[in-house]
């Protein structure tokens, strides 16, 4: 007996206002001037309704990592963010390379009930990128996985990428490749350029992450199969995929919202916040990516969320972990970097925020239009709002965002969970569907 | 000055102004008792992360001279894995009591970190941190520079014009890193001569002429050569093949020592590697500035300290009394 939701004068995807009613789980109805006896009214005059937000690459941490972060507390912040969905990586404790640990990362997604858990598979066992893990009983476990990354680890022998390749072509599966050579980045702990070389870190050169890169185009190309670039960071990079999507290579890519918005000059002060896994890149980077994401080389955004204690950032820039937690502050950061440049409309934010992601992680129920008889998963988003990111809108287990104290625009206003509230006018429930 | 992290936000003026000070400290090294009663009170820690017996008893000199509280804090090891974090050492040196930390540490931008976290009050003096920066060294290097030039006339003298050039691993030298900056911010002109593969790949932003060939760089008649230590592990990680081939062409030979005029100073950080980087003949000839650099170490090493510890409080001693004058 979930309660009947009205939602009036939302911008569908940022264009037309309409009403929507939400019964069920299930949008039954949308047009102008709806009603609905005993619906809860949502007054969304100036939101923008975007289909619930699908993140194809979270860190969860848990099993293993609670410190960091739990399933519980990861779905809290992906609500917080306007994500209905998201894909969890395999880099736990134990590693998620067989049944029984997707199968436990997808029950525990259920249990928090805050959004869908859809577990990633590793590729290889214990992601070491020696032997295949058992992709096809994960596959076929209940957690139905049908994207495989050995996610923080590339997968280097090009013999093993190749076999992965065309092993998951069994079940429409796809590998999602962490795209480092190893070998050109020992030790690495930023861009490798002119700030590298002033500050005295060690460099992570733009083309270990394109040499792999173009190796797997041409690897999925030779075997027919679906490959997923994780968090492309550079301009080459962006070339590469273009190049290979000319040849009809069978590729999709994500950036992240920091290699949208954020620059290696950022390293300057040794602030930790800032070092992550592909680091941040140049300015010319940043303005490449954003073409590849306006004109579709790149399909995606995907936060690559990666909590951290606070001590595993409150050290020496060396000894400091890798990465940033995005899921409450994407949203803002792809209308400040990409809308309000004008190089994206909310409906392709839609498409690349959620249907796509969906589309590529093969989830049912998810990224599906704002229109009658489809699953009520929705965001209700105000654009006009700028404020200053605080520890406040962080509602994980961590704090390491590299946005705090720096001005964004937008609000989640609601968030609604296959027609169960997440988030209510701007605030994040203590429990799914349960207002105070 | 609240802390010297690097040589690359020193301005001019203070710059000079440490090395002036550090003549007028120069000059009371020539006295009979050498010790200054200036820092008496004060304590001072040497927080090495890693082993460095030269600079550590240099800085160890320069503190007790000003008769300073000397605490030697040998913290080897990395943080993170070996134990206690950055984090709990300064706030364990803020708990005892440290006026000034100097702080030699193998991560690149530990000082900063240490100096900008708030765990600490003190004052902190970067003595080498990972590949950035040692600017102590830099610092101890254009007074060398300067002294040899202008002798008993240095006060006040930059290095306008004086041709610099540094030769060896330039891409994991915090020397050359620091030198670069410094040397550029007095008006000299820097020349790095390197393998290729030990040059950082974007120097673009570098006020230095980059060479591979020592031979050209010698026939161009530097005031100084600056010989760098050349670490042998870096042949493993394919930077040059041998260092017999690293010597024949990047080592400051016999030859080559005969090749350099008579006017060019032999500059090198120590400890040499005698007959890879640098030959005897030029380490030890008239020329050779390498005893000089310790000896004037110490003096750099007092005027940094005293510009950290005393400096304040006198600056604003002297601007109460221009207050008062008004």
């Amino acid at each position: 007996m979930t309660e009947v939701l009205l939602i009036r004068g939302a911008k569908l995807e940022g264009g037309g206002a309409a009403d929507l009613i939400i019964d069920g789980g299930v949008i039954t109805e949308t047009g102008a001037s709806l009603s609905r006896a005993g619906a809860t009214v949502i007054d969304a005059d100036g939101l923008v309704a975007l289909p619930g937000l699908v993140d194809l690459h979270t860190h969860l941490r848990e099993p293993g990592y609670e410190a960091s972060e739990t399933v519980l507390t990861g779905s809290r912040a992906a609500a917080a963010g306007g994500y209905t969905a998201v894909f969890a990586m395999p880099n736990t404790s134990p590693v998620a390379d067989t049944a029984g640990v997707v199968e436990q990362e997808l029950a525990l997604g259920e249990a928090a009930g805050f959004v869908t858990v859809q577990p990633i598979g590793a590729v290889t066992v214990g992601q070491k990128g020696e032997r295949l893990a058992e992709l096809g009983a994960m596959a076929d476990s209940r957690a139905r996985v049908r994207v495989f990354s050995d996610d923080g680890f590339c997968v280097w022998d090009p013999l093993i990428m190749r076999r992965a390749l065309e092993y998951v072509k069994a079940f429409d599966g796809v590998i999602a490749q962490h795209a480092q050579d190893p070998r050109l980045t020992e030790g690495a702990q930023m861009n490798e350029g002119a700030v590298s070389a002033e500050l005295g870190l060690a460099g992570w050169p733009a083309v270990a992450e394109e040499s792999i890169i173009a190796r797997d185009v041409l690897l999925a190309e030779h075997v027919g199969s679906r490959l997923h670039v994780c968090h492309l960071s550079t301009a080459g990079s962006v070339d590469i995929i273009r190049w290979a999507k000319r040849r009809g290579v069978n590729v999709t890519a994500e950036v992240t919202p920091h290699h949208l918005l954020l620059t290696d000059e950022l390293a300057r002060g040794y602030d930790a916040h800032f070092k992550v896994n592909p680091p941040l890149r140049r300015e010319e980077d940043v303005r490449a990516v954003r073409e590849g994401l306006a004109d579709g080389t790149i399909d995606i955004v995907a936060t690559d969320h990666a909590p951290h204690p606070t001590e595993a950032k409150a050290c020496e820039w060396s000894a400091a972990a890798n990465g940033m937690v995005g899921l409450e502050s994407a949203l803002r950061v792809v209308q400040l970097a990409m809308v309000e440049t004008g190089m994206l409309t909310w409906a392709d934010v839609a498409r690349v925020m959620s249907r796509t992601p969906a589309r590529i992680g093969r989830l049912a129920g998810h990224g599906t239009p704002l229109t009658a008889g489809e699953p009520a998963s929705v965001t209700l988003y105000d654009p006009a709002p700028t404020r200053v990111f605080e520890k406040t809108d962080l509602r994980g287990r961590s704090l390491n965002s590299p946005y705090l104290g720096r001005e964004l625009p937008g609000e989640v206003r609601w968030t609604l969970h296959r027609g169960v509230a997440t988030v209510a006018d701007g605030t994040l429930l203590d429990a799914p569907g349960v207002r105070s | 000055m609240r802390h010297l992290l690097d040589t690359k936000a020193l301005s001019r003026a203070d710059a000079l102004e440490i090395l002036d000070v550090a003549e007028d400290m120069a000059d009371t090294q020539q006295r009979e008792v050498k010790k200054l009663p200036t820092l008496r009170g004060k304590t001072v820690v040497n927080l090495f992360f890693e082993d460095s017996t030269r600079t550590r008893i240099s800085f160890e000199a320069a503190a007790k001279r000003l008769s300073a509280d000397v605490i030697n804090f040998s913290a080897k090891g990395s943080s993170v894995s070996k134990g206690e974090s950055l984090q709990d050492t300064a706030q364990t040196l803020q708990a005892i009591g440290a006026d000034a930390v100097v702080i030699r540490h193998g991560a690149s931008g530990a000082p900063r970190t240490l100096a900008t976290s708030g765990w600490i009050t003190a004052g902190v003096v970067n003595a080498g941190d990972g590949t950035h920066e040692h600017p102590t060294q830099a610092l101890l290097d254009a007074f060398t520079i300067r002294k040899r030039r202008f002798g008993t006339g240095s006060r006040g003298q930059d290095l306008s014009g004086v041709k610099v050039t540094i030769v060896g691993d330039i891409l994991h030298s915090r020397v050359a890193r620091s030198n670069v900056w410094l040397l550029h911010t007095l008006g000299a002109e820097v020349t790095l001569v390197a393998p290729p593969t030990l040059v950082p790949q974007d120097v673009s932003a570098w006020p230095a002429r980059i060479l591979f060939d020592l031979d050209d760089a010698i026939a161009a008649k530097p005031d100084a050569l600056m010989m760098l230590r050349i670490q042998l592990e870096r042949m493993n990680a394919a930077y040059f093949p041998t260092e017999r081939e690293y010597s024949r062409r990047w080592g400051l030979d016999a030859r080559r020592f005969a090749v350099l005029g008579t006017g060019s100073m032999v500059m090198h950080p120590g400890p040499m590697n005698r007959g890879l980087e640098i030959s005897t003949e030029a380490a030890d000839s008239a020329r050779s500035t390498v005893l000089d650099q310790v000896t004037n170490g110490v003096c750099v090493r007092m005027a940094v300290l005293y510009l950290l510890l005393a400096g304040v409080r006198d600056a604003r001693h002297a601007s109460n009394q221009r207050e008062d004058a008004k």
